[in-house]
């Protein structure tokens, strides 16, 4: 690691501090999609990864190489300027298609999610567990087949 | 003294990152429907992302901010992609 030697004590506390909080930050937000109740509060979880995560990860980049190489080296800040005008799109699509899915499912907004028995217990899942019993799906009794 | 500061917060780094990932993942893996599959995938994109641009601050080498963001292009593009799925049921109409 010698080049970790290279920087002043001052400059690495900087970088250090970053670093740490932009990592704490990723790290919360995944907590967050792991912990929060229905889709759409777990939508907002990973923006704490995209938007804060990413700006000090690179904060702390552009300091250590510009330090290092004694220019400005800012080409990571391609990445942070793509990741801020892409990550709005993409949650905007996504919540928008989990909006209409939820709206052809039926479902009230803010969905307790819906549990897997319920699908069993529908005939649509009947139809599916024949299928993957047998290869074909039975005649149910109501209806008796030809 | 510097390299100590700096290996301590590249190792935290790291290991935040890296568990943040595994979360995602688990996510991915849990479901319980196809748009927090989806929604984890993009997460877990960003956060191997970060995980290179650490990997590349570890090792001095300016050259991991290429692979970081050729991750984060194909990150977009995927999510777009299954979102736009998960909408119509096909991506190109």
């Amino acid at each position: 690691m010698n080049h970790l030697n290279d920087l002043p004590p001052w400059m690495a506390i900087l970088i250090a501090t970053f670093l740490i909080i932009g990592s704490t930050l990723a790290l919360l937000g995944s907590v967050g999609l792991v912990r929060l109740r229905s889709y759409y509060q777990r939508l907002h979880a990973p923006t704490l990864s995209y938007s804060y995560g990413t700006l000090m990860t690179i904060l702390s980049s552009i300091l250590m190489f510009s330090y290092l190489e004694t220019r400005p080296v800012v080409h990571e800040l391609v990445i942070g300027v793509f990741v801020m005008i892409t990550a709005p799109i993409t949650l905007l699509m996504l919540g928008r298609a989990a909006l209409r899915r939820d709206q052809d499912a039926k479902l009230a907004h803010e969905e307790a999610v819906p549990a897997r028995e319920t699908l069993r217990a529908s005939p649509a899942g009947k139809l599916i567990r024949d299928v993957k019993r047998s290869g074909h799906p039975e005649p149910s009794p109501d209806q008796p087949g030809p | 003294m510097s390299a100590v500061i700096l290996q301590f917060a590249l190792g935290y780094a790291q290991i935040a990152v890296i568990l943040a990932l595994c979360l995602a993942c688990w996510r991915v893996l849990k479901g319980p429907r196809a748009q927090d599959r989806v929604l984890g995938v993009d997460a877990m994109y960003v956060n191997a992302m970060l995980l290179f641009l650490t990997v590349g601050m570890v090792n001095g080498n300016i050259f991991f901010f290429e692979a970081s963001m050729v991750i984060a292009i194909l990150g977009f593009v995927t999510t777009a992609c299954a979102a736009k799925f998960l909408m119509r049921g096909e991506v190109i109409e």
